[in-house]
């Protein structure tokens, strides 16, 4: 889980989940506390659908 | 815009009851430098250290570097819209004290401050070991918070640069530098543009655009002459060997060498000055929108220069591809980090299209250094800047790091004569 | 006092021993004194400097099927004669010689100190493995190009035996290795950046100082059948440290990582963690860890029985200019530890 996506492409990760921004991938300090928290685990939860999908090759899961 | 670089050489620098300038001297009034740093309540002490080439000096830890200037005609400060009055810069004459750099030194606020060695084998790798140095050492009043103490620090910099530029005032120049794009240019000549993209992400990694957040910027035109006169401003120290100090944006050498070769050898056409923020959705906003400048200048081709590593080079690859994609051609200036044995990939990301690369140096190779006489600031700070590491101290003093603690041994402006080469 | 001859030692395969051929490709490391089959032109190239002592000889089918052994079993033989140099080959295509020739140079530098060198075909799939660690000079594809290639590898083992600095390869004949090397030049990067602009417009030959590197692809692990009876684990590059960084992982170009016990925690706190990574804006992850390394959505998710168990420990490292090969190396024991430890799957975040 990284904001940069070309760069995890680069170095070869098979299971990509597109993350927020660099100082902070997995949350938002611009949102509320609550929003925040939310978000992170929308984002947790694509990375263990992700964990959970057979893949050929490199794969963003970003839907 | 026609500016005029007044260039007073300095060749020696020492305390003196004024300051002023006397055959070359540059003479430091220490106790008004130190009151005028601490007309900043967020400062409690300022203390001042004096630097020569090839003295026994280690500086550490070094958060920016700023050459002395002012302008001629008497405008207030000499950074607009930071520490000046807002104007546009690159026009008139400006007076620079060459051969001189205040360093601002102290508390360390992160891990990405670095060193200068003024002797020994680490010399060669900074310009800032040739300079006479004027260092202001600076502590925060308790429990500042980080950002307050990075821009105390800042302006302090730039105030103290800009106060010993005032002691140019009435002196004659050694030697006057015109840079003027003049009319037209021989329309055979290849066109050249600059992509500049300067780091913008957070504490320590931000760069101000006439005093505006470098972030919160599209990328824009801006005249070669507004660079080399005090437009761009350094809040970055990451890392100590590939950020642009603010001496390296006021005399930045791609710029300088693209203007030696303008109306003979090329045509240079314009300088678009771009960010490297910290989100994928930015970093392709910004790529394609310098892309486009550089397409509209109607550039033949495009030197793209790059501030610090790792996600900045993903911004560069975009940069790269995007403008190639416009049939424009490129060169990139970067710099390397393989590994201290040199084996590994050296960069975090990659495109085809970059066939045309300018190595400035591995970032990661250790070099042991002698210990110093003398040293200005702190060493311990040395085993926790980027490039240390714990026991990068001896007990004796001596220094072993990458050379990414170096301040500017890597500086992808290409201003040193480092590079990496295939074994 | 006239130098002595500096000592050289050889190594073949079966066939250039003029042993035999596919059917002698089993037969054990040997030695013999001096030099043999292709060593005798290679001694002539050598002149009165250099001496071939002894030539080693394996068949490539022992070596491949016993690689660490057999090379081993190269040096102890090497050892006795004490080289000044070490030399294996030509292996032209030939992928079995090929490897073997590295596998040996490289075992004999690093467990004797000797310097090495070989010579093979571009393509031989030795030069891929073991590019990295030994010379390697060029040769062609077929046996043909024995009487080309003879001059060229007995003019490195004569620098190297009368101990010359190795140049850049293009300089000094061998194939680059991929390892940068820093050195100080006449011209600034700035103008060696427009220098090769210029000549790219012109469509002139420019040389880049660097080409694009590749990186390894892994194939991917089959996905994770039964996620509410899985263990998960965090891992992260982002530093994210208890307070202190006791381990004191280095702010960039990390020598190591760390494992801590998350047991009975279910939110990283300001008070007890913090970032030690250098290369981004630390004050948001050091107001809630949990924006780097997500513990708190990882814990709810196990209390909610989505995911079957959070592992017991996190890992860390800084990926700050940190190297691939440390990267690599890290990401192997971590994995290592985790298969032992029964965890299937892992949310890695990176900053």
């Amino acid at each position: 889980m990284a904001a940069i996506v070309p760069i995890s492409m680069t170095v070869g990760a098979n299971r990509i989940v597109p993350a927020v921004a660099i100082p902070h991938p997995l949350g938002n300090p611009a949102l509320p506390e609550r929003d925040e928290r939310e978000l992170r685990l929308r984002l947790v939860k694509k990375g263990l659908r992700a964990l959970q999908t057979d893949v050929e090759k490199q794969t963003v899961f970003d839907g | 815009m026609r500016l005029e670089l007044g260039i007073v050489k300095i060749r020696d620098v020492q305390f003196g009851e004024t300051t002023r300038i006397e055959n070359g001297v540059l003479y430091v009034n220490e106790s008004e430098l130190i009151a005028l740093a601490l007309r900043d309540p967020r400062l409690a002490v300022a203390e001042v250290g004096l630097a020569r080439p090839g003295e026994s000096v280690r500086i550490i830890p070094v958060k920016d570097v700023i050459e002395p200037r002012i302008k001629a005609d008497g405008a207030e400060g000499y950074y607009p819209g930071m520490a000046g009055g807002m104007r546009t810069a690159g026009s008139g004459r400006t007076n620079v004290l060459r051969g001189t750099n205040v360093l601002t030194v102290g508390r360390i606020i992160g891990y990405q401050e670095g060193f200068v060695d003024m002797t020994g084998p680490g010399a060669a790798f900074s310009p800032f070991s040739y300079t006479n140095n004027v260092v202001l050492i600076l502590h925060p009043v308790e429990g500042l918070p980080e950002h307050a103490h990075e821009e105390a620090v800042r302006l302090a910099g730039l105030r103290a640069a800009t106060y010993l530029g005032e002691a140019s005032r009435g002196v004659v120049p050694d030697e006057v530098q015109v840079y003027d794009l003049g009319g037209a240019i021989d329309p055979t000549l290849p066109r050249v543009a600059y992509v500049y993209p300067v780091l913008s992400q957070g504490l320590l990694h931000d760069t101000y655009l006439y005093g505006a957040d470098a972030k919160s910027l599209l990328p824009t035109l801006i005249h070669p002459n507004e660079v080399l006169d005090g437009a761009i401003v350094s809040g970055n120290c990451v890392s100590a060997c590939d950020k642009h100090t603010t001496c390296h944006h006021l005399n930045n050498p791609v710029i300088e060498d693209l203007y030696r070769r303008h109306g003979s050898g090329l045509n240079f056409v314009g300088v678009v000055v771009t960010n490297l923020n910290v989100t994928l959705a930015d970093k392709e906003r910004s790529s394609s929108y310098a892309a486009k400048l550089v397409k509209l200048l109607g550039a033949d081709g495009a030197v793209i220069s790059k501030e610090g590593f790792g996600n900045p080079d993903a911004d560069v690859m975009m940069l790269c591809k995007k403008i190639e994609d416009y049939g424009i051609r490129t060169v990139l200036i970067t710099d390397e980090y393989a590994g201290r044995d040199g084996s590994s990939q050296s960069l975090a990301d990659t495109v085809p299209q970059a066939d045309a690369v300018v190595s400035v140096g591995n970032a990661n190779a250790v070099i042991t250094l002698p210990p110093m006489d003398r040293i200005i600031g702190d060493l311990r700070p040395a085993e926790v800047i980027a490039g240390g590491f714990v026991g990068s101290v001896a007990a004796d003093g001596a220094l072993s790091v990458e050379i990414q603690a170096i301040m500017g041994s890597t500086c992808q402006l290409g201003l040193g004569k480092l590079a990496a080469q295939e074994h | 006092m006239a130098r002595g001859r500096y000592r050289v030692v050889h190594y073949l395969n079966q066939f250039f021993a003029q042993i035999g051929g596919e059917e002698k490709a089993g037969i054990p490391p040997q030695v013999k004194e001096g030099a043999v089959g292709p060593g005798i032109p290679l001694q002539q190239a050598l002149g009165d400097e250099g001496e071939i002592v002894a030539t080693v000889i394996c068949g490539d089918n022992y070596f491949g099927e016993n690689i660490e052994t057999a090379a081993e079993a190269v040096v102890e033989l090497v050892a006795p004669h004490r080289p000044d140099v070490f030399v294996a080959g030509p292996a032209f295509n030939a992928g079995r010689y090929g490897i073997a020739c590295g596998a040996a140079c490289t075992a004999v530098r690093k467990r004797l100190g000797v310097p090495v060198v070989t010579a093979m075909y571009e393509e031989n799939p030795g030069l891929e493995l073991y590019r990295k660690e030994v010379f390697v000079i060029p040769a062609p594809r077929s046996v043909q190009g024995m009487k080309e290639t003879i001059p060229k590898l007995a003019g490195f083992v004569r620098k190297l035996g009368l101990g010359q600095p190795i140049g850049l390869p293009q300089a000094d004949g061998y194939l680059p290795r991929g390892i940068r090397v820093n050195a100080f030049v006449e011209r600034t990067g700035a103008q060696r950046a427009v220098d090769m602009l210029l000549a790219k417009l012109k469509g002139e030959a420019f040389q880049t100082e660097y080409a694009m590197p590749t990186f390894e692809r892994i194939p991917p692990s089959p996905a994770i059948k039964e996620l509410s009876a899985a263990t998960i684990a965090l891992v992260t590059t982002g530093g994210i440290v208890p307070r202190g960084n006791p381990d004191r992982i280095e702010a960039a170009s990390a020598s190591k990582f760390a494992a801590y016990s998350i047991a009975g925690t279910d939110d990283l706190t300001a008070d007890a963690y913090q970032t030690c990574h250098g290369g981004y804006d630390p004050v948001y992850a050091n107001e809630d860890p949990d924006r780097v390394l997500p513990l708190d959505a990882a814990r709810a998710l196990e209390r909610d029985g989505i995911i079957g168990h959070l592992h017991e420990e996190y890992y860390v490292t800084v990926g700050n200019a940190t190297s691939v090969a440390n990267a690599q190396k890290f990401g192997k024991a971590i994995a290592e530890r985790l298969v032992a430890a029964g965890v299937d799957g892992v949310i890695l975040t990176s900053t």
